[in-house]
């Protein structure tokens, strides 16, 4: 690919139809490549670390404001903010760990559910539009904190022997088979896991990412001449795409939240 | 598999998607580590005390209205209680006060009867000794006049004594016949 395909604004002259010969301005990797706002001594703080800022902010603030000082009568925004505390607290984690194990978890839970939610919902917001976990490290160090989490929880619970027993899905009764269910249970636990919980929430975010800014540089792109109605198309597309990315943006917000618990909660079992 | 995709990312274009960048690692942990902190130490904490306070109020409310209830039953069954003891109390009274006013009106009845009987009685006695005593009276009377007469119509005195009540006691035993045969 060329170089000035890495250039992060598209051009605009760039119509169907038109003489000046450009084609259409795919969006490719080069839509997650952000030129950095400012550099500190060699760091590169860019626009989207500034919206992962943001986002710790926009959370911290809002539940600063909603529990900080809360009341046994709650008001408009105490009663929003349960609403979402209880959905995590009694909807993912009670349900998978149970109240007593559980109730240890929460915290983490009610985080990462919520920094991942409005780190995705950035992708729709004006101007913002880009989902910060469309970038591989956002979700990466929430995996690997996870990860962290539970093998060091069940080291804790069963020990090092126990351990592996536990994470190799050790079972006498398999008879022949269990050799190559250790090690198939080996790799898929320790290794892949971690990988498939961070990919699949950068993924959904990435591919989503891609298919807005698609669609939205489409109707830019067709809105020429004869071509105005196929713009039309597009822009409806924009629009739905919108809305679904909303609907899946909260979706994998849930179900990396939903999988970490069911780790932790593979962790606390007697038998794996 | 995904080290070729790895690959096949790397050969296309400098840039690898699935290889994270120094900088945002650092970013996002700690944009994490702030949040998760913030929730951790005293978000989730006050939230928890403020959810805990108002199921306490809550349980509260019910299990007062709940002993409200309770009392106001125990209440009502004690005067429900009290109510019919006095109204059997009241029967009993009544009961009690009719059986008194017949024995009353009994004994009263009794004692008019034998003061009646017993004037009856001393009138009775009254009469047959007031009667006794005139016929006494009388037959001394009738004696000396009959014989007063009889010794005039004679003539004779009729000194002697045996004669003379012999003839009296005739006299007067004819008299008596005679009033006998003419009931």
């Amino acid at each position: 690919m060329s170089a000035d395909q890495t250039q992060l604004a598209f051009d605009w002259s760039c119509r169907i139809l038109s003489d000046n010969g450009c084609g259409f301005p795919a969006p490719g990797l080069n839509s997650f490549l952000f030129k950095p706002l400012f550099t500190v001594g060699g760091f590169e703080f860019n626009k989207v670390m500034l919206l992962a800022l943001v986002t710790t902010a926009l959370v911290v603030t809002f539940f600063a404001l909603a529990f900080g000082k809360a009341k046994v009568v709650p008001g408009k925004m105490q009663l929003i903010a349960e609403a979402g505390y209880d959905f995590v607290r009694r909807g993912i984690v009670y349900e998978t760990l149970g109240k007593r194990e559980g109730e240890k978890y929460v915290p983490l839970m009610v985080s990462l559910f919520f920094f991942i939610w409005i780190m995705n919902i950035w992708s729709v917001i004006p101007l913002a539009q880009f989902p910060v976990s469309s970038l591989i490290a956002f979700p990466m160090v929430l995996a690997l904190i996870v990860y962290v989490t539970w093998v060091a929880l069940t080291f804790k619970k069963h020990g090092f022997v126990g351990f592996f027993k536990n994470v190799t899905g050790y079972d006498k009764s398999l008879g022949a088979v269990l050799p190559l269910v250790m090690v198939i249970e080996f790799f898929s636990n320790l290794l892949v896991r971690p990988f498939t919980h961070a990919v699949r929430l950068f993924a959904n975010m990435f591919a989503g990412h891609l298919m807005l800014v698609m669609f939205t540089v489409a109707s830019w792109y067709l809105m020429n001449s004869y071509m105005i109605p196929a713009a039309g198309v597009s822009f409806v597309m924009t629009m739905a795409m919108i809305c679904f990315e909303l609907f899946v943006q909260a979706v994998q917000a849930y179900v990396f939240v939903l999988l970490a618990c069911s780790y932790i909660q593979g962790a606390l079992a007697e038998h794996h | 598999m995904i080290a070729n995709l790895v690959q096949l990312a790397a050969e296309e274009t400098e840039q690898n998607p699935l290889l994270p960048a120094g900088p945002e690692l650092l970013v996002g942990t700690i944009a994490f580590a702030i949040v998760f902190f913030f929730f951790w130490k005293k978000l989730l904490p006050n939230i928890n005390k403020v959810l805990d306070e108002r199921h306490k109020a809550i349980e509260g409310g019910i299990e007062e209205a709940e002993a409200m209830k309770v009392e106001a039953q125990s209440v009502l069954e004690q005067y429900k209680a009290q109510l019919a003891e006095a109204r059997h109390e009241a029967a009993r009274l009544r009961q009690e006060a009719q059986e008194q006013g017949a024995q009353l009106i009994a004994e009263m009845r009794e004692e008019g009867q034998r003061q009646r009987e017993e004037i009856v009685a001393a009138g009775h006695a009254q009469i047959e000794a007031d009667r006794s005593a005139a016929a006494q009276h009388l037959r001394q009377d009738v004696g000396r006049l009959a014989t007063d007469l009889a010794g005039k119509l004679v003539g004779e005195s009729l000194e002697d004594h045996a004669r003379q009540s012999r003839v009296i006691d005739r006299f007067l035993d004819e008299l008596e016949e005679k009033a006998e045969a003419a009931r």
